[in-house]
């Protein structure tokens, strides 16, 4: 269980409960479920990092629990209740300072502090469709929904946001024009936020200047777009939409610079890699697509028998294969012999075996780490 | 000019077109003169007059004679491949058991791209996705069907006799005139008094070309593309209306998970316990993506002889779109899209 946890890049919650987890080196996909409580009510609805080093996986299910998944043990670690299926999905969860904020349909935002039982809470209005967190100021977070305007939060401020947008002026007809904020995300490196709305607009509002109105609004394809994902460094946005079309705007003019082909099911997951220009897609046609941002071909395609609903990126390289040939003569043996029972993976407890395997892992895997640094820097560096 | 006479056998060609003898030697007459500068590449002993190797039937500018050059081009081909053959089969007899086994020819089915979503009878994820998504009420045995048929606004005879012998087909099912009514409102009607299907037949120009298939409580909604409908009173032999025993339920060749949902929801049409004396059943066969619909009732002459007899209504579907949820064209998530420029440009790939 461990090894093949740590040879995975990419994790794709389904809709059947079962997070999975995908080696593109290996191209092998994995299942990492609890036998037991494999149902529909653990369908996953929200996936994020549960630290900075990414060894930590806290996935959100529908029921209303949070559960902690541990990257280098390959099993779950922890189940926390926050909150229950009478307020809705999570529509995001997010990590600070060893706090974790979790937002529900219903509006309800919660800061689940660690150590203490109470909880800071916040009421960001109904409907709420995204909640996304500010990777470089950890404690404002946006909020948006169905006839919710985009808010944005400060979580030690939590009585009234810091910013909340306007709705456009009336159309051509002099009529209102309906809000629907899908998706959410910071733009790095300024005060920006860019919104993919139910009603295929695009808009990006800065909470700096006066203006409370979107500074850019743009519109893609007739169907609402459902995820959003933003590539390093350039000026571009890559929304999805419930036809499977992903499509990669520019947002200086607010122009489509090309379209992503092969899906052909609603886009439910969108992110793309920190470093390498990939962009990895999954959504209800049951694939999880790599494709690159650069010449917009697909470069990976992983068939994954459920509907997908998050997915979630690694840092690291993804194609970089794992550590030693001492781990990689385990792996092939065990692959051959997995080749017959790849389907379910139950989670056991540890046992003694269990525990010397995962010594020599995790020693594998910090030498790995170090030379992913390594790379990392060099990386960097060009 | 040089004429070089190359011998060119009339005798040959009047054999096999005898009518046109007399056109025919005026064109050997022509065509020797013409060909005879042509012919001084290469001479051959062979009936047909020799030609330069870069020439082309194309190139021929007079259709007659172009028609008559491709026409001698086919008979030539044809001899050859019967002469072929039956070597080949004289070879076969000559080597008795010893000879290698027929060659299958190719077709489509049999080139067809493996599709990775192929279901395994034994998997046991989809097997479980299988068990609890939508249809799990009426596969679990909790639920017998009740359907809903209407058409699109103001539907025309071929449509309205379409729908009377699709709701004789199908058990427990209801003809509705639609009254131009949306289909957003009538599906929470429809839920409330326990429908479990809403199939609309959409109508163009007298016809029927669509087929909007919900599953009612939140299912999936499939919609397709209806051709070639054939009414009872158009079979040949066909025989007497059906009766309202529930008929089994045939579904081939769903192989792919897509093909796998929607032959569920096929099945979940009909009622669960079909009642064998009826001897009716219903076929949905499934052939590089095109759904056929036939209803035929069967009688067992022997045991090993079965006689048919097709009644009911034909029609083959076409898929174009799988939407999770009830019917919602505009804001509904698609599981699945008919693309056709990224599906459709491989002759051997199929989806269902």
């Amino acid at each position: 269980m461990a090894d093949k946890s740590q040879i995975c890049s990419v994790w794709v919650g389904s809709e059947t409960g079962i997070l999975k987890g995908v080696s593109l080196s290996k191209k092998r996909a994995f299942n990492f479920c609890d036998m037991s409580s494999v149902s529909r009510e653990q369908e996953i609805c929200a996936l994020t990092w549960g630290d900075q080093q990414e060894s930590e996986v806290l996935v959100g299910c529908v029921n209303g629990s949070v559960k902690t998944f541990s990257t280098e043990k390959g099993v779950f670690t922890e189940t926390r209740v926050c909150g229950d299926f009478s307020q809705g999905r999570f529509t995001g969860i997010a990590v600070t300072d060893r706090s974790l904020i979790t937002c529900v349909e219903s509006g309800l935002l919660k800061v689940w502090t660690e150590g203490s039982a109470d909880t800071a809470e916040i009421n960001v209005g109904g409907g709420v469709c995204r909640m996304r967190q500010n990777p470089s100021q950890r404690h404002r977070v946006a909020t948006g929904g169905k006839e919710n305007p985009l808010k944005v939060w400060d979580l030690e401020r939590p009585d009234k946001p810091i910013f909340t947008a306007k709705n456009v002026a009336n159309d051509w007809l002099d009529l209102r024009v309906p809000v629907w904020v899908r998706d959410v995300a910071f733009i790095p490196d300024s005060d920006r936020i860019v919104t993919c709305t139910g009603y295929h607009q695009v808009r990006v509002y800065d909470p700096s200047t006066p203006q409370r109105r979107p500074v850019l609004e743009a519109e893609f394809g007739e169907y609402p777009l459902t995820a959003l994902a933003l590539p390093t460094g350039h000026d571009h946005v890559v929304v999805g939409n419930t036809h499977g079309q992903i499509a990669v705007l520019d947002l200086r003019k607010g122009l489509v610079r090309g379209c992503m082909k092969g899906l052909a099911g609603g886009v439910r997951g969108l992110q793309c890699h920190p470093s390498s220009p990939l962009l990895a897609s999954c959504g209800l046609d049951r694939f999880l697509r790599i494709h690159s941002l650069e010449d917009r071909s697909t470069v990976h395609k992983v068939y994954l028998k459920s509907r997908l609903n998050c997915v979630l990126l690694s840092s690291r390289d993804l194609e970089l294969v794992g550590s030693d040939a001492a781990g990689e003569v385990e792996e092939v043996k065990e692959e051959e012999r997995d080749e017959v029972w790849d389907s379910m993976e139950t989670v056991r407890e540890k046992g003694e075996k269990r525990a010397a395997l995962e010594e020599e892992e995790e020693e594998c895997g910090e030498t790995g780490e170090k030379e992913e640094k390594k790379k990392k820097r060099k990386k960097a560096k060009k | 000019m040089d004429f070089v006479e190359v011998p060119v056998s009339e005798d040959v060609p009047s054999k096999k077109c005898k009518v046109k003898k007399e056109k025919k030697k005026q064109k050997r007459a022509e065509e020797t003169e013409d060909k005879g500068p042509e012919s001084e590449c290469a001479e051959t002993s062979s009936s047909r007059p020799a030609l330069p190797p870069t020439f082309s039937l194309s190139e021929i500018k007079n259709k007659q004679r172009r028609q008559l050059m491709f026409m001698k081009l086919k008979q030539e081909k044809r001899k050859q491949k019967l002469e072929l053959r039956k070597k080949r089969r004289k070879e076969r007899e000559a080597l008795g058991d010893k000879a290698p086994p027929k060659e299958v020819p190719k077709t489509i089915e049999n080139q067809r791209v493996y599709d990775e979503t192929t279901v395994d009878p034994e998997d046991e994820e989809v097997a479980y996705d299988e068990g609890t998504d939508e249809f799990s009420a009426y596969f679990n045995k909790l639920i017998n069907p009740k359907v809903l048929i209407t058409t699109s606004d103001r539907p025309r005879g071929r449509t309205v006799r379409f729908c009377e012998q699709l709701a004789s087909v199908i058990p427990n099912a209801h003809v509705y005139y639609r009254r131009g009514l949306a289909l957003k409102r009538i599906i929470p009607q429809c839920i409330s008094r326990d429908f479990t299907y809403l199939l609309v037949i959409n109508e163009d120009r007298k016809v029927p070309n669509g087929m909007i298939l919900c599953h009612l409580p939140d299912g999936p909604t499939a919609h397709f593309k209806v051709s070639s409908v054939r009414l009872r009173k158009e079979m040949k032999r066909k025989g007497k209306d059906p009766t309202e025993h529930y008929p089994e339920v045939i579904l081939n060749n769903f192989t792919t998970r897509l093909g796998h949902s929607i032959g569920r929801l096929f099945a979940a049409l009909f009622p669960h316990d079909p009642q064998f004396e009826g001897r009716q059943v219903a076929t949905f066969h499934n052939q590089r993506d095109f759904i056929f619909f036939r209803f035929h009732r069967y009688i067992f002459k022997n045991e090993k002889r079965v006689g048919i007899q097709e009644l009911g209504p034909r029609f083959t579907l076409k898929l174009r779109s799988l939407q999770k949820g009830t019917f919602d064209s505009k804001f509904g998530e698609y599981e699945w899209v008919h693309k056709r420029h990224e599906m459709d440009s491989n002759r051997r790939k199929f989806h269902l």
